[in-house]
């Protein structure tokens, strides 16, 4: 197969993916859809998150105070009308989801469960265990089998968009395994490649969360939105980065200083542990500034205290965090407080879309991280994301189903081959044949991901930032030196790397050139130089756009409904 | 942490290049907090490019590492060298797959047995999308230990009868076939029991126990398999006993 043609492609088999797909062959048998993913679809990241997903399903609990939570936590950064439109969506999801098969944890009158979690007022998220990621990503996967016009094209790395005449008709992917480029046209095109926590050094991402979707869309011409709001997560496992569920806190853990204090009443006596992730993450590290952390071989690090939860309370409702402190950490959270510190969590930027996914580009759609709708503003919530991919993934997917369905014909052939032979000669012939000098691929990613974390980390300043902007411009130019020493086409994952770090270079210099020009303080984006938030220059979303040097920088309006925005005090 | 070397023998297989599979070795520095898998990722990033070998979340939960490790199928993100390394550590693609290239091996053969057992929930009639189920937590429990499967296919890895008939559902496909068995909510029990109470189905089994062994998640798929050749066997004796009864 050199091209082949659907209704509707997606990229990327995660959640937000794969309820897209799922929404989009429900609603039309005779639409066909195609999931590409660079990997097998139960290998997305989506399988790492932990904790739970929002939504609103007893009496004591209300669609507007969600909201409020959202928005607040958002710190007035979210679009009002998407987080109205979100909230009222995420309880129908987690039923569809119950009546999927995912395994909920149940109360003993037999209802789904909710647990606290940061910044929601209420018990409003909802899990399964502490894998819920994982089980909505089986759940989805082993749903979509039932759908023969859902076509799999796993492990299929996708190098460029298709543009035919300022509308998007589909995608270029490498087959790995048969090592050769091949069209895929769509009428609808739908990016759902998760985030990019890659760009830094200490991530709770996976090593395949390289920014994909972000890149293709954003060298196509779409703006890319916030992309300056990084969601640090406060517990992760020093060394890996391996992520521990805020769950841990949301089943009563405590953090703790060397001195065994609880030192959040320093910083949100009101909230303590369940305060939200910008915060917590800030307060570490003003922690550790004031030399009241722990000392590791990786470093200053702060105590996750569960022992007073017990044994069952870990075992029932926290049985991963066991199984990973035991595993990557050597100790028992039951007897010992797990070492964490903060690290890259989630993007709450990304491509700029409307509530239905569309981007400014015709026929091409974003859904879940990838996607900046924007609900989550400066901060996100934590489990507002796996609702978000279900919620939006769904109706991103109708939305596709229903622009495809409007257009009679597929994709014409000439700007597909023109694409194709492009990507030929810029993949195949250029990158391949670049022989390996004194820049190396591992040594360009790595100076990139430490340069990220230094300088555009929790707390920035213009002069760091600035440096990194310049220092991201060079790396760009060694890059072009890089060269490859596999030469064989089949699974060529040195010559995907290579691709992933292209990508990667985009993204970062987005992220870095969004958090210069934004000089106020708001959620997850501290400035140390412009400490507090100004409304009156800044009340609104980034958007940078790709250029052929440093990135264009423009800004939109945030839609402001009912909350008018207020100091957001805990 | 004090560094020592241990040398990494790795089974290196290209198929553009021809030629059978050989081993080539890696000396590499290791720490005793690394993993087989920042083994891997060392050699790949400062001494060979070129080793193929799959990799994401480095926690356990994606299912992307599995190889062979002296020999035993494992997840090489949570195996530490220290454990596995006398004086060198051999490392070989699963076992019983197809190679694709190094340690990258064809499992687009488990993803069809995945789907032959319909993985999903079947329900006669269509149910009502504004009410959850009533689903006890001792229900969860019934299933929750199948659930737990992350696709890593050790156990097809370690499955000596998967070894020699290829066509046998296997281990983790029988599990989740009976993790949608116990759910409450599924009505379609009957359909897979009938795919599983064939040639290439559950009786294939001659309970070697391997599979449970291997399993980096504690599914206990041979316990499953157990189970499921009782179900299929009262599936059996019902349709015999009372033809034309609808059995769950």
């Amino acid at each position: 197969m050199e091209r082949a043609a659907f209704d509707i492609v997606i990229v990327g088999g995660g959640a937000a993916g794969l309820r897209a797909a799922i929404a989009a062959a429900q609603s039309d048998l005779d639409l066909s859809i195609a999931v590409v993913s660079k990997v097998y679809p139960m290998r997305s990241h989506t399988v790492s998150a932990e904790g739970g997903t929002a939504a609103v399903l007893r009496d004591y609990d209300s669609l507007e105070l969600h909201a409020l939570d959202t928005i607040k936590g958002s710190d007035f950064l979210a679009d009002q009308d998407a987080v109205e439109f979100f909230v009222a969506r995420c309880p129908k999801e987690i039923l569809q989801l119950d009546h999927w098969g995912c395994p909920w944890s149940r109360d003993p009158d037999g209802r789904v469960s909710q647990r606290a979690f940061g910044g929601m007022s209420v018990k409003r998220t909802v899990f399964a265990a502490d894998k819920v990621g994982f089980h909505i990503l089986h759940t989805l996967f082993q749903t979509s089998m039932k759908f023969e016009n859902i076509h799999r094209f796993d492990e299929y790395f996708v190098t460029s968009l298709i543009v035919d005449g300022g509308v998007c008709a589909g995608v270029i992917a490498i087959d790995l395994r048969g090592g050769r480029l091949v069209a895929i046209n769509g009428k609808a095109t739908i990016l759902a490649t998760g985030g990019c926590g890659r760009v830094y050094e200490f991530t709770t991402n996976g090593f395949i969360k390289t920014g994909d979707g972000m890149a293709l869309a954003y060298r196509a011409g779409v703006p890319l939105k916030d992309m300056e709001m990084v969601q640090f997560h406060p517990t992760c496992l020093p060394g890996t980065g391996i992520l521990i569920t805020e769950a841990a806190r949301g089943e009563g853990g405590y953090l703790i200083n060397k001195e065994g204090e609880r030192y959040m009443q320093r910083y949100l006596p009101t909230k303590m542990e369940l305060g939200p992730r910008d915060i917590l993450s800030r307060s570490m590290i003003q922690e550790i500034k004031a030399g009241r952390a722990f000392e590791g071989p990786y470093g200053p690090y702060l105590g996750l205290d569960l022992r007073h939860l017990g044994a069952a309370t870990i075992d029932k409702q926290l049985p991963m965090v066991r199984e990973l402190a035991e595993k990557y950490m050597g100790l028992d959270p039951i007897h010992e407080p797990i070492p964490v510190r903060p690290g890259q969590h989630y993007m709450m930027g990304g491509v700029s879309t409307n509530s239905t996914g569309e981007t400014t580009l015709p026929g091409l759609y974003a859904v879940g991280e990838t996607a900046c709708v924007s609900i989550n503003g400066a901060n996100r919530l934590g489990s507002n994301s796996l609702s978000e991919c279900l919620v939006f993934g769904e109706w991103c997917g109708l939305a596709a189903a229903q622009y495809a369905k409007q257009r009679v014909a597929y994709p014409r052939g000439t700007a597909t081959r023109e694409t194709l032979r492009r990507e030929e000669a810029r993949v195949f012939d250029g990158l391949m044949g670049r022989e390996r000098g004194k820049e190396t691929l591992a040594g360009v990613r790595v100076e990139m991901q430490q340069l990220m974390e230094r300088d555009v980390g929790i707390f920035r300043d213009e002069a760091g930032l600035a440096d990194a902007c310049g220092q991201l411009a060079k790396l760009r130019d060694r890059f072009s030196s890089v060269g490859l020493a596999d030469k064989d086409r089949v699974f060529n994952t040195e010559m995907t790397g290579v691709l992933e770090l292209d990508f990667m270079l985009d993204v970062a210099a987005s992220i870095a050139h969004s958090a210069l020009n934004r000089r106020e303080s708001r959620g997850a984006h501290s400035r140390t130089d412009f400490p507090a938030r100004d409304d009156a220059n800044y009340l609104k979303h980034t958007l940078a756009y790709r250029t052929d040097g440093a990135p264009r920088i423009d800004y939109s309006p945030v839609k402001i409904t009912k909350w008018q925005p207020v100091a957001r005090t805990y | 942490m004090a560094e020592r070397d241990v040398v990494f023998r790795v089974k290196r297989y290209r198929p553009e290049s021809g030629g059978k599979p050989t081993y080539q070795e890696y000396r590499i520095p290791y720490r005793d907090d690394m993993v087989v898998l920042d083994g891997l990722n060392y050699i790949k990033d400062q001494v060979d490019p070129t080793l193929t070998y799959r990799w994401s979340c480095r926690m356990g939960i994606c299912g992307s590492c599995g190889a062979n490790v002296n020999g035993q199928p494992r997840l090489t993100c949570g195996t530490y060298i220290r454990d596995v390394h006398r004086g060198a550590v051999t490392i070989d693609p699963l076992a019983n797959f197809p190679i694709l290239k190094d340690l990258v091996v064809d499992f687009d053969d488990f993803l069809e047995k995945l789907a032959s057992v319909t993985p999903y929930i079947v329900r006669e009639e269509s149910t009502d999308l504004t009410k959850e189920f009533v689903q006890y937590p001792e229900d969860v429990e019934a299933y929750r230990q199948q659930s737990l499967c992350i696709n890593c296919m050790l156990c097809y890895a370690a499955c000596p009868v998967f070894g020699a008939s290829p066509e046998f559902v296997g281990p983790a496909a029988s599990a989740l076939a009976l993790r949608y068995i116990r759910d409450t909510r599924d009505e379609g029990s009957d359909q897979r029991l009938a795919r599983l109470n064939t040639k290439s189905g559950v009786w294939e089994c001659t309970f070697v126990g391997e599979c449970s062994v291997v399993c980096p998640k504690n599914v206990d798929p041979a316990a499953a398999i157990q189970t499921l050749k009782v179900l299929a066997t009262m599936r059996h004796m019902r349709r015999l006993l009372m033809p034309g009864a609808a059995s769950r």
